[in-house]
């Protein structure tokens, strides 16, 4: 809780005095797993665009280009729809990260 | 009680119950919203604001709404969004709206209510105690209590301003008891509508959802990292209210000739015995009181107006000195250990090196009347405590049959 903000200096009550700031909460952070992408593998079928709750695919013209990590909850609903073995896995935080 | 200086205005003197007080005092102030839905014995002050709507004596936008839960909610929303709120309730109706007042007074919403006191069911019952509004006593309200109907007039147009105040934003209850005050007629005085709209001004909330230039979020998630503070803010505004409310009453004061405080110490300088109690009981014991004295008991009243923000060193500086207390409370509790005005009356003694044996007298339950005598009773038991130098039953129920 060190380095946020004592109770003099945040506005009263809980209000957010800033428009739009949903922009800079990252609720990536609560994940625990992340998928990865395998541009080799994958046809472009867009089933994960279509079933990812948060909107966190990243569709360009019609092509898969990766996952928004700001965004995924790493909720693995992509990886459990995905058509082609391989296209998408589900790796654990740490072993992402480190990777 | 109150004495009316030369130079003050004098308003007029008309006959009203407590709850068409009640009902002239919000006509007068004509706050924007009003959402409210009847309980006995609050109706009537719905009722009456709803007749001055409608032959358009107030502008005041009325919600006739489904519960009370949603009334409060409404008055939520609309004081977030801006606007002067104010709605009215008793027992089971306060009950309903139980999580809205933590939220009202969470979100810092200067909402104004009155609340006629009546116990809380079951078994269901219509008439006077304090259960409902003393189980709302940690909701984050700040609570006036009234003597009469003169003093519920008064301490409702005093709550505006207490309620609006940048150094304070919280919500008000205004309690006075019910039909005792709230069904009876009563000479009061009423000020000019031109002078309480002058002490209550306009409110300008200084953030308010409806403000398109500065959009705000209202009532968003707080979790670990910030639910604390918020809560600390809160406990700060609370505090901050203490000067604010002795502020307002000494405006009041100078307006009116009405001089209010904390509480009331009635023949309390000299007192060996006294009583501490809320709302019309204390007419009650003031008579007593003036009984006794003319019998050469030293007794004494003190009267309690604001019971949130508990006025915890003042009130221990008043009756520090007494040989013995009684505090009466118009609410169980169901403790075991006494009724909420008792436990933090004696908390408030505690760290003095002086202080009073203290009683506590549970009275009046579901509207049983309590007289004189009864109260003369409770002077017995203190000047016998006196004598033993010691309180034999610390917590008993006056006027119960065995």
């Amino acid at each position: 809780m060190k380095g946020k903000p004592g109770w003099k200096d945040i506005p009263r009550g809980g209000m957010i005095l800033e428009a739009g700031n949903a922009a800079t909460y990252h609720t990536g952070d609560w994940r625990s797993q992340r998928p990865v992408w395998d541009p080799e593998a994958c046809t472009h079928c867009l089933f994960c665009w279509i079933y990812c709750p948060d909107s966190a695919v990243r569709v360009v013209e019609g092509r898969m280009t990766g996952i928004d990590l700001d965004y995924c909850k790493g909720c693995g609903i992509c990886v459990n729809q995905c058509p082609k073995a391989g296209a998408l896995k589900m790796v654990p935080e740490d072993t992402a990260a480190a990777g | 009680m109150t004495q009316v200086q030369a130079g003050v205005s004098q308003g007029r003197r008309v006959a009203l119950t407590g709850n068409e007080a009640v009902a002239l005092a919000m006509k007068q102030v004509e706050p924007d919203v009003v959402a409210a839905y009847p309980i006995t014995p609050q109706t009537d002050i719905v009722q009456y604001f709803s007749s001055f709507v409608a032959d358009g004596q107030v502008r005041t936008e009325f919600m006739t709404v489904e519960s009370e839960h949603s009334a409060l909610s409404a008055c939520v929303g609309a004081s977030a969004a801006g606007a002067r709120c104010m709605t009215a309730t008793s027992a089971n109706g306060l009950a309903l709206m139980w999580e809205v007042l933590y939220i009202a007074a969470g979100l810092r919403l200067p909402i104004v209510m009155a609340v006629v006191n009546r116990a809380l069911s079951g078994p269901i019952n219509i008439h006077c105690d304090h259960s409902d509004s003393m189980g709302a006593r940690d909701s984050g309200w700040i609570q006036l209590y009234s003597e009469d109907a003169q003093e519920a007039y008064d301490n409702l147009l005093q709550a505006v301003r207490i309620a609006e105040h940048p150094e304070v934003l919280l919500p008000v209850m205004v309690c006075l008891d019910g039909f005792i005050i709230s069904h009876s007629l009563e000479n009061l005085e009423v000020l000019p509508d031109e002078q309480v709209r002058a002490f209550v001004g306009t409110y300008r909330p200084d953030v308010w959802l409806l403000d398109a230039a500065r959009p705000v979020t209202m009532g968003p998630l707080d979790l670990q990292d910030f639910y604390f503070e918020h809560k600390r803010q809160e406990a700060e505004a609370m505090a901050r209210a203490v000067p604010v409310i002795e502020e307002v009453a000494a405006e009041f004061g100078r307006a009116t000739g009405r001089r209010y405080g904390f509480f009331e110490a009635y023949r309390m300088d000299d007192a060996e015995v006294a009583v501490l109690a809320l709302n019309s009981t204390a007419g009650t014991a003031r008579y007593v009181v003036d009984r006794l004295r003319r019998r050469g008991v030293r007794a004494g009243l003190l009267k309690l107006r604001v019971f949130r923000p508990f006025p915890q060193r003042a009130l221990a500086d008043a009756l520090e000195g007494l040989a013995a207390l009684a505090v009466m409370d118009r609410a169980e509790g169901l403790s075991t250990a006494g009724g909420p005005v008792f436990v933090e009356v004696r908390s408030a003694l505690y760290d003095r090196a002086r202080r009073p044996l203290t009683m506590n007298h549970i009275y009046g339950l579901g509207g049983r009347d309590v007289g004189p005598d009864q109260i003369e009773k409770v002077f017995d038991d203190l000047l016998q405590a006196v004598e033993c130098g010691e309180v034999r039953r610390p917590v008993s129920h006056l006027g119960v049959r065995e």
